[in-house]
């Protein structure tokens, strides 16, 4: 007896295969279909706007003058100083709470419900904590009496990146290996010298990708700092401007655009090809190294 | 170097390797097979490991297509198709050509649908409890199961999943069944039972089976290919796999015409 | 040999007992910080918001009046537009991801462009809410527009699209949600798909079945719990997603089910008027916004717990 093992084209299960194949297909070509055309329209409008004096200067107050908008310069610095602010706050505490996890806790309820409560942490809207830092630190003035502050603004990205932080520190030191620290511990190191000289230098490199990640997350935040940092018009000139309103460039995009002048929304463009440029180009670094580094 | 079976000219020739080199990327892994499996006999694949016996078991039914860079040149016939003509559909060949594998692997659903599921994708219409009675009954693993269809297949232990797997091949009915080492995570006592199913088997199956054990090999097959694996010129350390010899179980068991093979069946092999 | 002596550590000196002691408090702090961040905010929202349960109790949810003038508020409005906005760009997210998903696992492609597809959608999580937003108002909302203009000429019977698109709206809102989702659904069931064990995938081939066989009753199903998880994590982000939706949603109270008319959502409504609200509406707004907490943190915990239970056995 003779087989036919030829692909039969006809047949129904074959023709529905290529049918889904041809669906899938067209479902992947529509899901990058958006980076590419924000990031090109990004690019294409943003970029042909930018020189050096709009990376310097100062916004002047909206008015339809094209010629003379002013820039983006305190936004610019605004935006490192508040992602700085946020990283010193939630950097310390997220990778101390992820060594917690990782190195002392036994699967108890209390770390159990730490790592419970990280993640509902990650889900909670941005704009909630905006709110919260709201009605905690603007509106009580705690801090040194100031309101709207780029104080205020770090802290609100700062709980936005913590639990990040927590995480990518606890699942980085879990892939350090157990005979690492049982060398170390086996050799009568203490559990404090162990986990500061052998097992987060072990895992430096996968945490800082994941830092680095949460902080490119944070820096592209607007809701938390739109009534908490607000905005500013000025540079920065001295240390104690950061207990005064702070722009960025997430609000001056935000703001910006919904000005009615063209000289204002064009701002709005550059800022947003800034923030994509630097944002685009930390996650594409980040995962290089992460990657060269997985590949050794 | 390699025996053609004395009497292919006898029984028909089932699977037909001509040539058959496989490689994963630029690395080959076996050479240059020839071997007529014939029809309706058990055929036992021995050899050291890593010299490609699975490899070779996977290509007659193109599992091997899973593997993104596994190549394959020369050709295998199946009943004198060429399985990798270009027209040939894999999925077809895999319905005539059924697999068994190293490690039992049980779809997560229970242990009724783990056969009827197979059963239905190859458009049974019958009768599906007797079917999955039939095919428990013999694969020799019913008692055990009978009272828990509806439980999920790994709610099996090891060797009962391994069964509950061939019974899923069988209730498919393909006309060659391959099995992978399939009794290496079994007990003597399973191990036996599957080779009592084996001996059934064969009065309607074509059986290619790789096994480690010898005395596996001569209580269930008729006709015996011994691969092996010598290093490459001029690479360093990494080897492949050839055929050695093929023949009649009994032949190569009492007068291989090979040394290596005489020193790999007594156990004084490397 | 070296005598006990040479090792003037081995009994551990003070400070260092109390460094290690110490070291581990601290982290143990750090971690409990955690849960004090979280359960302030639960209770500083909700402790602000008791004024407005109080005065309007229950009825804030289904009424749609918001008149700062005569002190009554009502957030209906905003409530539908976050659900419907929500759950209709999961309607389309879903789809769409887990297609993708299965188009970058399954070979159909060589492993060069699954990775360069992956990346490409991986990336597009890092571009920030607000510039979407501007790309929305800007480009998306003026080219699309005719095209639900002909929806609602065609549909405009269905009460969700008898309204004349006029610009922003929950639709564009609907469409740029999927585009801030389609990354969280995409990589979490890439990542469930790829941890389904090869050697079901060989089963499956095995008995032959066709790919899209495999692929339906074999591989999605023992992916499916990742997959659930990771679509209700993207339905909670795409409930609290604020900046690109206030930007494009329209900020009305005007109530309307059609999905072509401008609305609001609980978050776009905190970010327009927050700053500028005094007295009882920024009591009401507390409101609203602890019944988005609510609302995420349900979806949150609902979606760990699948994780946790509907994982199949392999
Ligand atoms: N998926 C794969 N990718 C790359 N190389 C592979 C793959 N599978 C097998 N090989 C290589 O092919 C060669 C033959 O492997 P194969 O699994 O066929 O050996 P085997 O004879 O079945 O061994 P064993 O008795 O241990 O099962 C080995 O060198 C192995 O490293
Ligand atoms: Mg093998």
């Amino acid at each position: 007896m003779k087989r036919n093992l030829n692909y039969k084209p006809k047949l129904s299960r074959n023709i529905s295969n290529r049918l889904l194949t041809l669906i899938s297909g067209i479902f992947a070509s529509i899901a990058v279909l958006p980076l590419v055309l924000v990031i090109t329209y990004v690019l294409i409008k943003g970029g042909s706007l930018i020189n050096l004096d709009l990376l310097i200067l100062e916004p002047q107050p909206p008015g339809d003058d094209l010629e003379n908008a002013g820039g983006i310069g305190n936004a610019i610095v605004g935006t490192f100083i508040m992602t700085g602010i946020a990283s010193l706050i939630s950097i310390p505490i997220g990778v101390g709470g992820g060594i917690y996890l990782s190195e002392y806790s036994k699967d108890g309820t209390f770390s159990r419900f730490i790592r419970f409560g990280t993640n509902v942490l990650s889900g909670v809207p941005s704009i909630i904590s905006g709110v919260f830092v709201y009605a905690v630190i603007v509106v009580s003035k705690v801090i040194f009496g100031s309101m709207f502050s780029g104080i205020a603004g770090g802290i609100a990205l700062s709980i936005l990146m913590l639990p990040t932080v927590i995480k990518t520190t606890d699942e980085g030191l879990k892939l350090v290996p157990n005979d690492l620290r049982n060398a170390s511990l086996g050799v009568g190191a203490s559990m404090f010298t162990t986990i500061v000289y052998v097992t987060l230098p072990a895992s430096f490199r996968s945490i800082a990708t994941g830092v680095v990640l949460g902080l490119a997350r944070a820096a592209g935040e607007t809701a938390p700092l739109i009534f908490t940092a607000l905005f500013s018009f000025y540079h920065i000139t001295s240390f104690s401007d950061i207990f005064y309103e702070m722009s960025s460039l997430s609000v001056l995009i935000y703001n910006f655009a919904l000005e009615p002048y063209e000289a204002q929304n064009e701002l709005a463009w550059a800022a947003s090809f800034v923030l994509v440029i630097i944002l685009l180009g930390i996650n594409i670094i980040s995962r290089l190294i992460s990657n060269l580094a997985s590949e050794k | 170097m390699t025996r053609s079976p004395e009497n292919s000219h006898e029984c028909d020739v089932s699977v037909s390797l001509q040539n058959v080199s496989i490689s994963y990327g630029k690395i080959d892994a076996v050479r240059n097979v020839y071997c007529d499996i014939p029809k309706g006999k058990v055929t036992a694949l021995i050899g050291p490991s890593g010299c490609g016996k699975s490899t070779v078991l996977r290509a007659i039914n193109r599992m091997n297509d899973l593997i993104p860079d596994c190549s394959l040149k020369g050709r295998i016939l199946f009943e004198g198709n060429d399985l990798y003509a270009p027209e040939v559909d894999p999925v077809e060949v895999r319905r005539r050509i059924g697999m068994v594998f190293q490690q039992p692997n049980p779809f997560p659903k229970s242990i009724y649908e783990n056969i009827a599921f197979g059963a239905r994708v190859n458009g049974y219409k019958g009768d599906m409890n007797e079917l999955v009675e039939k095919s428990l009954r013999k694969a020799a693993v019913w008692e055990e199961c009978k009272d828990k269809l509806n439980q999920s297949g790994y709610s099996l232990s090891g060797g009962q999943q391994q069964r509950l797997c061939i019974a899923r091949t069988i209730a498919i009915e393909p006309d060659v069944i391959l099995m992978d080492e399939p009794c290496s995570a079994l007990d003597p006592i399973s191990t036996l039972k599957i080779e009592e199913t084996m001996h059934e088997l064969k009065k309607s199956f074509t059986i290619i089976i790789v096994t480690h054990n010898m005395q596996q090999a001569l209580r269930v097959s008729d006709m015996t290919a011994f691969y092996n694996a010598e290093a490459i010129d001029g690479t360093s350390g990494s080897k492949v796999g050839y055929l050695v010899e093929f023949g009649d179980t009994e032949l190569i068991f009492k007068s291989p015409s090979e040394k290596a093979t005489q020193d790999y069946i007594s156990g004084r092999f490397g | 040999m070296a005598s006990n002596k040479d090792f003037l550590l081995r009994n551990r000196t003070r400070p260092e007992k109390i460094i290690d002691k110490g070291f581990k408090s601290l982290t143990v702090f750090m971690a409990s910080m955690v849960a004090f961040v979280l359960i302030s905010i639960l209770l500083v929202v909700f402790f602000e918001s008791t004024e407005a349960m109080a005065r309007y109790g229950l009825k804030f949810l289904i009424t749609s009046d918001w008149n700062p003038v005569t002190d009554q508020y009502g957030a209906f409005t905003a409530i539908y537009g976050t659900l419907i906005t929500s759950l209709l760009s999961l309607v389309i997210a879903v789809p769409l991801g887990v297609g993708t998903a299965i188009f970058i696992t399954e070979n159909f492609i060589p492993e060069s462009i699954k990775n360069i597809i992956g990346l490409m959608v991986e990336l597009l999580a890092a571009i920030p809410s607000v510039v979407l937003g501007l790309w929305a108002v800007f480009v998306m909302e003026p080219f699309i527009r005719p095209f639900l203009s002909l929806l609602y000429k065609y549909l405009g019977w269905i009460p969700f699209l008898s309204t004349e698109p006029i610009g922003p709206g929950m639709a564009p809102a609907i469409l740029i949600l999927v585009v801030m989702i389609l990354p969280i659904i995409t990589s979490i069931s890439r990542d469930s798909l790829n941890q389904v064990p090869f050697k079901l995938r060989q089963a499956a081939y095995g008995i032959g079945a066709t790919r899209w066989t495999a692929i339906f009753n074999v591989i999605l199903p023992a992916a499916i719990s990742g997959i659930t998880g990771g679509v209700l994590l993207a339905l909670g982000r795409a409930m609290g997603e604020t900046m690109a939706v206030t930007m494009i949603i329209g900020n009305s109270n005007n109530f309307s089910w059609s999905i072509l008319s401008p609305g609001y959502t609980i978050s776009a409504m905190l970010a327009n008027q927050f700053g500028e609200a005094d007295g009882s509406q920024v009591s009401s707004l507390m409101y609203a916004a602890f019944i988005l907490m609510i609302l995420t943190l349900i979806v949150n915990i609902f979606a760990q717990w699948i994780v946790k239970s509907l994982s199949l056995k392999y």
